[in-house]
């Protein structure tokens, strides 16, 4: 029985193995009931500027933990291989331990994982320290958001900055999940909640950021493609969590700029005030 | 005290005589023992609980809006058999909440620590009996308010195990979570309290209680495992604690620690202002990342013992094992901040927190590297218990890596509240941690209970279990590679979640099928216990103190003084011809006495 009980674990790595074939071939099991070639659903798409940076870590960290997964899993295999003791007619090799050993995997793998921590740390800082930039006169001043997002339950309210570039006044675009932006652009977001938690997540763009109640932050992404892409509510804020949905549109500036103004004349026409009160601009 | 009239006490049900000698002896026992035994029974029925609600869980991500058929209209026939939103909210909470507070902490140290810390040292029993049985018996109230939580009308609590404000203390956000919350607060509360009874008691044994000869570094490690993880618990819990009767008092008269001003849930302003909801986040994992290690380490020590045993070999690199176990202990308090990436918390903290959590992955690589050193040179027999410690080991490594992922800020930008971390925490919790609980079960059965368990029920129960979890939980990380979020009732309206339907069902088939398995256990279980073949002091010919008591122990646990000559890992020692050396056996005559197990030769 040890024959059978080693080849069941050798199914492990060759399950790991599996894995990276899929996701070096971009290939989806059971897309629809069956195996599509290529279903490119490995990772969404992505389409926006800074993405590629956390794929490619992402990518980076399944080939080096990969790569021990299945050293180790092959190693457990074999060892269980030969070692049965129905197979085995050595006698034990009685030991307590290696200091060599215990010194090597000690700082092989104490360095891999510090490398990993910091070669993560640009992208983490791009990401959410360093928030855009625009120049105002001469002089360089953070990047002014472009719409204000505010979760509350079970959807996402947006304000968009009317004419004067200013968010909070009476010349604001209101909208509720329908989140257009143009393409190419670094766009900078507000987002607030007005009630519970939430978590603004653009699948596409590799963005989410908590909506904390109480606290204003800043989100940023630039998206270099046209088209519309899910926005998914991903922190559990209540029992419409799963209906709490967005779209995003990206468009060409003239796109853009067309849409807002029929979105404007259609508010004013309806003669849609906001409610001024909840302001704190 | 011969062994004789010990096995006689341990089984006089019936001739116990009065009816106050039998709630004595087994109801309000102070028997480290028997708590052990109800400790075991209670997570056991719980376990059945935690997995019933999985189930529903993955009816509702394979076949989201079907009735469930049979089930469904019993529970709710209002909605035809359909899992509404409001009560998917209440099965991923509940089905957290049982799987961690009643089953995991129960199984290891209620049961596993209260029935080896005194065998495995040579003791009598534990240092303050009656603070034991307080420990099981804080669990009741717990149960109660929990399930009184679960079964309330019209919904349970539904804020997440996580219990994240101000959706879990604004009533306005939750309608439904009113009284159901504050009674799932205390429930955790008698929880904490019960850890925390047990883990005074565990440190005082294992430091005072120890029998000549065993130096800390004869050890099993178990019980290092055990002590280090009642250290864990006994400066974690506290925070908890305090943070869970904040909560409460948010909730019942509007303190306002966790919420902050002019907030409007539900179009109705909430009175109370001038808290933060991240506090809580910081107080929750401060206490409830250590508990992923309570929820671990115990696991880890009796797969060492179970691994040394079967591989006939000592275990490789003990010093190291110990360090690292000590070494996670310590990274353990510093990394909670993992689980706060994305929540708005200073990202320049995150990046200290990303460093200290890439760091607590080192101990555990050294601890896999180890095991596998234990079984190479061996001679393996795969017996159920062996083959649960092997299974734990292949599965600790997937859960292990894929940590790494989340553990890497920006990736953890993409991945967090996705499947992949369901996954990550499921090959840790289940492939990992309750694996080894089957497989211990398989191993100290009998000398619980002093008979054995079918082993060749026991390897299809293995087998089965090894191939569904696989099946069930392996997917996850693909879907969450995708992006697929956690704890949301119905992700298909989303576009780009659309295509993991298939793929869901496929987990789920094998999550039903996983549950099924159990049958099979709790067969061997019941059925050995009453008929299983009786055995001896040592079936597995193993060396730890616990195998030179009777089987099963009875009060006082030794009928002779224990005295240790060695460390528990001497298997094929050469200085006897056995391959196995007992702790408590002299060395032979002109011999000197064999050094700790921690000395390399
Ligand atoms: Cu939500
Ligand atoms: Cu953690």
């Amino acid at each position: 029985m040890g024959r059978f009980w080693s080849l069941l674990f050798l199914t492990v790595p060759i399950l790991g193995v599996l894995t990276f074939v899929c996701a070096i071939g971009n290939i989806w099991p059971l897309n629809g009931g069956t195996l599509a070639f290529p279903a490119d659903q490995w990772l969404p798409d992505d389409v926006s500027e800074n993405g590629g940076v956390i794929d490619n870590l992402f990518m980076f960290i399944l080939y080096l933990t990969g790569v021990i997964f299945i050293g180790t899993s092959i190693a457990l295999f074999l060892f269980m291989w030969k070692f049965d003791a129905e197979k085995n007619a050595e006698p034990v090799k009685f030991t307590h331990g290696s200091h060599t050993l215990e010194i090597v995997w000690s700082i092989l793998p104490a360095a891999a994982l510090l490398f990993i921590a910091i070669y993560q740390m640009n992208a983490w800082v791009d990401a959410k320290m360093k928030r855009p930039t625009e120049m105002i006169g001469r002089s360089e001043v953070p990047k002014r958001p472009l719409v204000e997002v505010t979760g509350r339950q079970f959807e996402w309210r947006l304000r968009y900055a009317g004419a004067d570039g200013q968010i909070g006044t009476p010349d604001d675009l209101h909208a509720v999940n329908d989140l257009h932006i143009p393409v190419n652009q670094e766009v900078v977001i507000t987002l607030k909640s007005q009630d519970v938690l939430h978590s603004f997540f653009l699948p596409n763009l590799r963005v989410k950021q908590d909506a904390v109640p109480g606290m204003k932050q800043f989100v940023w992404f630039q998206a270099n493609e046209v088209g519309a892409f899910d926005i998914v509510c991903a922190e559990l804020c209540g029992w419409g969590h799963y209906k709490m949905r967005g779209r995003l549109t990206v468009e060409s500036q003239e796109d853009f700029d067309k849409w807002f103004a029929e979105q404007m004349s259609e508010q004013e026409r309806t003669e849609f005030t906001p409610s001024s009160g909840d302001d704190d601009e | 005290m011969s062994s004789t009239t010990v096995d006689a006490h341990s089984h006089d049900h019936a001739e116990g005589g009065s009816a106050w000698r039998f709630i004595s002896t087994y109801v309000f026992s102070r028997d480290h023992k028997i708590i052990a035994v109800q400790f075991l029974f209670s997570a056991l029925l719980w376990f059945v609980v935690g997995g019933l609600l999985a189930l529903g869980i993955r009816w509702q991500l394979a076949w989201p809006w079907q009735g469930m058929p049979v089930i469904g209209p019993m529970l709710f026939s209002a909605e035809g058999g359909q899992i509404s939103p409001e009560f998917y909210t209440t099965l991923f909470t509940m089905h957290a909440t049982v799987m961690i507070f009643f089953v995991i902490i129960p199984f290891l140290g209620g049961a596993f620590g209260n029935f080896l810390i005194p065998l495995m040292i040579g003791a009598e029993d534990m240092a303050f009996p009656t603070l034991n049985m307080l420990s099981y018996w804080f669990m009741w109230p717990a149960f109660l308010l929990i399930g009184a939580s679960f079964l309330s009308v019209p919904y349970g609590a539904g804020g997440g195990w996580t219990s994240y404000p101000p959706l879990s203390v604004i009533t306005e956000a939750a309608p439904a979570s009113g009284l159901p919350q504050t009674l799932w607060l205390f429930g955790v509360t008698c929880v904490g309290i019960s850890s925390m009874l047990g883990s005074v008691n565990y440190m005082t044994t294992i430091i005072q209680m120890r029998a000549p000869g065993m130096t800390m570094f004869r050890l099993p490690l178990t019980i290092w495992a055990m002590f280090i993880t009642a250290i864990l618990q006994a400066f974690a819990l506290p925070v908890l604690t305090a943070a869970g009767f904040m909560q409460v008092l948010d909730r019942l008269i509007g303190t306002g620690f966790f919420v902050p001003e002019a907030l409007a849930a539900n179009n109705s302003l909430a009175a109370s202002g001038g808290g933060q909801p991240l506090l809580w986040q910081h107080l929750f994992w401060f206490y409830s990342h250590p508990a992923v290690y309570i929820m671990l380490l115990p696991a880890m020590g009796m797969a060492s013992e179970i691994i040394a045993c079967f591989a006939r070999k000592p275990i490789f690199g003990y010093k190291p094992m110990v360090y690292s176990i000590s070494g996670i202990a310590g990274l353990g308090f510093i990394v909670w901040g993992h689980h706060m990436f994305v929540s708005g918390m200073n990202p320049i903290l995150g990046m200290t927190f990303m460093v200290a959590t890439m760091m607590i992955a080192l101990p555990s690589a050294i601890k896999v590297f180890n095991w596998l050193g234990t079984i190479w040179g061996g001679k393996l027999y795969f017996t159920t218990p062996m083959l649960f410690c092997l299974g734990f080991l292949s599965m600790f490594i997937i859960g292990g890596l894929s940590g790494i992922f989340m553990a890497a800020t920006p990736t953890d930008i993409f991945i967090h509240d996705t499947y992949f971390i369901v996954a990550h925490f499921h090959y840790v919790l289940f492939g990992g941690t309750t694996l080894v609980v089957m497989g211990a079960i398989y191993f100290w059965f009998p000398k619980m209970f002093g008979r054995m368990m079918n082993e060749p029920l026991g390897k299809v129960h293995f087998l089965l279990t090894f191939i569904f979890l696989n099946g069930t939980f392996y997917p996850m990380h693909l879907v969450g590679a995708v992006g697929f979020p956690r704890r949301l009732a119905d992700p298909y309206d989303y576009e780009t979640f659309a295509h993991l339907l298939p793929l869901n069902q496929f987990m789920s088939i094998c999550a039903i099928g996983m549950v099924a398995t159990q049958i099979l256990f709790a067969f061997n279980f019941f059925y050995s216990m009453f008929w299983g073949p009786r055995v001896g002091r040592n079936p597995w010919r193993a060396n730890g103190l616990e195998w030179t008591a009777p089987s099963p122990p009875g009060h006082g646990n030794f009928d002779f003084q224990p005295i240790v000559y060695r460390g528990p890992y001497e298997y094929s020692s050469p200085e006897v011809d056995e391959d196995f050396y007992p702790q408590t056996q002299p060395p032979p005559k002109g011999r000197e006495e064999s050094g700790d197990t921690g000395d390399h030769h």
